[in-house]
């Protein structure tokens, strides 16, 4: 029996502890004991960006992460962008821009393209694919989701004013 | 980024309908981008097995023995399985299209064939703990002489792939071979003014899904096992299952239909026959999910394959006799290989008219991954062939490359080399729409060609 | 040393469906009490979108918006038969499958409309919003919603319809190869510019221009969806990705996407698609299968753009720099050397 260690996050904003296994990466921690299986398993090796989330405002792979390392930090993960079942406006631009199809790859896109946003709310066509480059995805063509992120980007809220 | 050009075939469409042609939102894409939507994996069941699989690191070596004491006594292994365990254990897939022989082990008994073959089956309490136990199976092997090439494979002599077929490629009711005769090629080059034959290439290709294939298996507790998988084919993958583990269909239920990526990677029934077994003799859920590594190494890839082309062809543009041999890498196991390579045959001459046409596809066995289905399975390099091919026989005889495809397009009511008539044909519409966009001007003449029956 | 550029064309057809047939799929539909239907499958969408096209062409045969179909599949405890999703069959066949279930419940439908408007069912239709009407006539109407009531609570009736569809498997004549691969066939052909460093052999696509012939467009952008999706991959098929990089050698096969090579989002070609559309007599709605033979002419259309821009054939894929660079250093050796 692999030693269980608690760990406590702000999960998308709501104070969460469960114990996991001592070792365990934040990804397995996150979809086995936290039921946030938003975040996905491309390749638990670091190099698809399926797994991506926000720790304390930074954009991590959750498969490189130790859950216990965590302890104590906030995360945010595509599950918890919603507001009221309201999308949060990077989900509703790929959703309106055919940005997803099969969509495994996409909720690691949107918190790639969040953590640019929070960081550059007026990103260009370069940052946007500098932000993008750790992120596999095999069905789109990268193009839509490019343009969603920037499409977001045009419509957030501080272009309003 | 699409432009839908309406101009063309006006006259056999009605655009009237309501539903569809309509650019309506995906009613799945909330759930993909709120992250709610449920892939296989996306559940966990209490008491759940992890199942590794240990593998065979050579190409091609006898098994003289096989050990799991160690491996069963590390913590938190719960089962360790072997051929012996498997009920039906030599199977191949397309057997439920009557495709055999059955060629294939679920684990390997006296021999493995190709890196990567799968041998013992660990199954416990979690991920790491399987990992390390399959590191302590103990397997000794022989190793023996590798067969790496579609040549070498070929010559007499060579050390057999694969026994269950007893050379080293398919036979087909049509001999070694898909054949497709049409006219009469030899007299078509005796009267060509050039002939031109060159050999084209390719290495394997990952299909690289965005999730890697997998299941996870539930024992009802009723006798009945769900398997909730990322398969393409849900009763495939089910009715393959029920004969590898000889238990009836009614016991089995798939689940599944929501898939982060296929590509045809995800045809093959790897995982889904060992996992449910490993649950019914467990009695415990089972998760059996590739690796990225398994996904690029051990999950089929498409088929490396060499294709020869002799064409002859007039001064004037016209090819008069097409000769092909195309040669499938299949790897070590059929699979769907012996299906691609005669899609091959099917597919040739390429989407051109010509007289004089013969085509031999060969599905050919090798000591390395069994090959499989991929996105243009059987078609996509024979196009990389025939159109490269063009473009040198356009070039040989001095012709713009794509007024010499319009010279040799196919068009309704021309008859095929497989002797089927074309119908609907729109390749002269694609190249003059082709020429526009692209901005490569072709002669007025071509412009004017119709795919339609004498146009 | 020099960036040449070059171009390329490319033309391809592919068929439609299982080669050879034999590859049925079968699809059940059924009406909800208050007229909302339900599509039950077996089959699998791999990300191409087949649920919401079933809807739609659901939708479109019985005569309602797409939005009251829902797609119930993945279950084979409650799912019929589906050969499966490859082979560019799912539109087609599924589809095939769902135009005849949906033909049949629309029938029970329209009678039971008959029998409460007491008219006759082949005097009506439906107005695609959600009510039938007598045609002409369009003040004597019921919703679908009170027909499904009525069929339900009032006449007994089950608003459902069973479709399958099946392609005869063909068997090849031993000798000549006489055969009927597939029923219909969609075409595309591929412009590409490229430039290629002949100092490094590094190939950089500026453009690619698809004109694609898929039969029928039933939603423009999940066609463009994939067919954007699979030149990207054509491309990345012709330049970057193997398992075996130096095959038939063993050796060096990648294990991660570090390793195993495709185009990022910093590496897009300009991409253009047009589609036409040549409907196939046995398609649904007259749509072919464009999801592999998308990601086909650009392979070779790369490979004769190289060729036009640096005079060296590379006729094994993938067209990696070093292969380039090999290329142009044999051309460039003086012969007999
Ligand atoms: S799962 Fe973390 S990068 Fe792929
Ligand atoms: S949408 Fe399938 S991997 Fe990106």
């Amino acid at each position: 029996m692999a030693k269980k260690v608690p760990v406590q996050v702000t999960l998308n904003g709501e104070e969460r502890a469960e114990f996991v296994e001592s070792g365990a990466t934040l990804l397995n921690a996150l979809r086995g004991r936290f039921g946030d299986t938003s975040p996905k398993g491309g390749c638990h090796q670091g190099t698809c960006g399926a797994c991506s989330v926000i720790i304390d405002g930074e954009l991590k792979l959750s498969c490189l992460t130790l859950a216990e390392a965590c302890d104590g930090a906030e995360i945010v993960t595509t599950a918890g962008l919603a507001t009221n079942s309201a999308m949060h406006p990077l989900q509703r631009a790929f959703a309106e821009g055919f940005a997803a199809q099969c969509g495994f790859c996409t909720p690691g896109m949107i918190m790639a393209a969040k953590a640019l946003l929070d960081q550059k709310p007026d990103p260009t066509r370069e940052d946007v694919i500098e932000a993008l480059s750790g992120n596999i995805c095999r069905c789109t063509g990268y193009e839509p989701i490019i343009q969603a992120v920037l499409a977001a980007a045009a419509a957030s809220p501080h272009k309003a004013a | 980024m699409i432009r839908l050009a309406k101009e063309y075939f006006a006259d056999q469409r009605d655009d009237d309908l309501k539903q569809l042609g309509q650019a309506f939102h995906r009613s799945d894409v909330p759930g993909h981008v709120t992250g709610k939507t449920n892939y296989f994996a996306d559940r966990s069941f209490p008491g759940m097995l992890h199942l590794k699989m240990v593998r065979s690191p050579h190409h091609h070596a006898r098994i003289r023995s096989i050990d799991t004491s160690e491996a069963e006594k590390h913590p938190g292994v719960a089962r360790v399985l072997t051929h012996k365990d498997v009920p039906h254990n030599v199977y191949t897939i397309l057997i439920l299209i009557q495709i055999g022989p059955e060629d294939e082990q679920v684990l390997a008994a006296d021999k493995v064939r190709w890196k990567g073959e799968a041998v013992v089956a660990v199954l416990a309490d979690s991920e790491r703990a399987a990992q390390e136990a399959a590191a302590k199976v103990k397997v000794d092997y022989e190793v023996l002489p590798a067969v790496l090439d579609m040549e070498a494979a070929l010559k007499p002599g060579a050390p057999i792939v694969n026994e269950y077929h007893g050379q080293n490629y398919y036979r087909y009711d049509s001999g070694a071979c898909r054949k497709v005769r049409f006219g009469d090629v030899e007299k078509g080059f005796a009267e060509a003014d050039h002939i031109l034959e060159q050999t084209y290439r390719s290495s394997p290709i990952e299909q690289a899904p965005a999730e890697t294939t997998g299941c996870i298996v539930v024992p009802e507790g009723n006798d009945r096992f769900t398997c909730y998988t990322n398969t393409q084919a849900l009763f495939f993958s089910l009715d393959n299952t029920s004969i590898i583990l000889q238990m009836p269909g009614h016991k089995l239920r798939f689940v599944g239909g929501t898939v982060g990526g296929g590509f045809g990677g995800k045809v093959d029934v790897t995982t889904e026959p060992i996992a449910i077994l490993a649950s019914k003799l467990t009695g415990r859920p089972v998760s059996f999910i590739y690796s990225r590594e398994e996904e690029m190494q051990v999950s089929s890839p498409r088929a490396a394959e060499t294709i020869v082309i002799k064409d002859g062809v007039m001064n004037d543009g016209r090819i008069v006799a097409r000769y092909v041999k195309g040669y499938t890498d299949a790897g070590a196991y059929s699979r769907h290989s012996p299906y691609g390579a005669q899609k091959g045959a099917a597919h040739y001459p390429g989407p051109y008219t010509i007289e004089n046409v013969w085509a031999d596809t060969y599905c050919v066995y090798t000591n390395r991954t069994p090959s499989s289905a991929m996105r243009g399975f059987g078609v996509t390099i024979a196009d990389f062939a025939l159109e490269v091919q063009m473009d040198k026989l356009a070039r040989l005889i001095g012709m713009d490359p794509l007024e010499f495809r319009f010279i040799n397009a196919y068009r309704d009511g021309d008859m095929k080399a497989h002797r089927q008539p074309t119908e609907g044909a729109a390749l002269i519409e694609c190249m003059q729409e082709a020429s526009k966009a692209a901005n490569w001007p072709v002669a007025e003449k071509y412009l004017r060609m119709s795919s339609y029956k004498g146009g | 040393m020099a960036i040449r550029r070059g171009r390329g064309v490319a033309a391809v057809n592919y068929p439609t469906g299982m080669n050879l047939g034999g590859d049925p799929s079968q699809a059940l539909v059924h009406s909800t009490p208050t007229g909302n239907f339900m599509v039950t499958l077996s089959s699998v969408d791999l990300g191409q979108g087949l649920k919401q096209i079933m809807a739609q062409i659901c939708a479109e045969t019985i005569g309602v918006p797409a939005e009251l179909v829902t797609i119930d599949t993945g279950d084979t405890d409650t799912g019929p038969h589906c050969m499966g999703t490859f082979a560019s069959r799912g539109t087609h066949r599924i589809g095939n499958a769902v135009i005849q279930a949906a033909t049949e419940a629309r029938q029970v439908m329209l009678e039971v409309a008959a029998e409460e408007l007491e008219v006759n069912a082949s005097d009506l239709e439906t107005d695609g919003t959600g009510n039938i009407h007598v045609k002409g006539a369009p003040q004597k109407a019921i919703s679908i919603f009170d027909t499904a009531l009525a069929a339900h609570f009032k006449r007994g009736r089950s608003i459902s319809g069973r479709g399958m569809f099946l392609v005869p498997r063909s068997y090849p004549e031993v000798e000549t190869g006489a055969m009927k691969p597939a029923t219909c066939y969609a075409h595309a052909c591929t412009v590409v510019e490229v430039d290629v460093d002949d100092e490094t052999g590094e190939v950089t696509v500026v453009s690619v221009k698809n004109v694609f012939e898929i039969g029928r467009a039933l939603n423009p952008r999940m066609v463009e969806q994939q067919l954007v999706g699979g030149s990207w991959m054509g491309l990345s098929h012709a330049l970057y990705e193997t398992t075996e990089p130096y095959y038939p050698n063993r050796e060096h096969g990648g294990t991660d996407f570090n390793q195993y090579l495709m185009p990022g989002p910093g590496d897009l070609a300009e991409t253009e698609i047009i589609v036409l559309e040549r409907p196939a007599a046995d398609g649904p709605y007259g749509a072919k299968g464009p999801g592999e033979m998308c990601a086909n002419p650009q392979i070779p259309a790369v490979a004769n753009a190289i060729f036009d821009a640096v005079g060296v054939r590379i006729d094994h894929l993938p067209i990696t720099p070093e292969r380039i660079l090999r290329a142009l250093r044999a051309q460039a050796a003086p012969a007999g050397a």
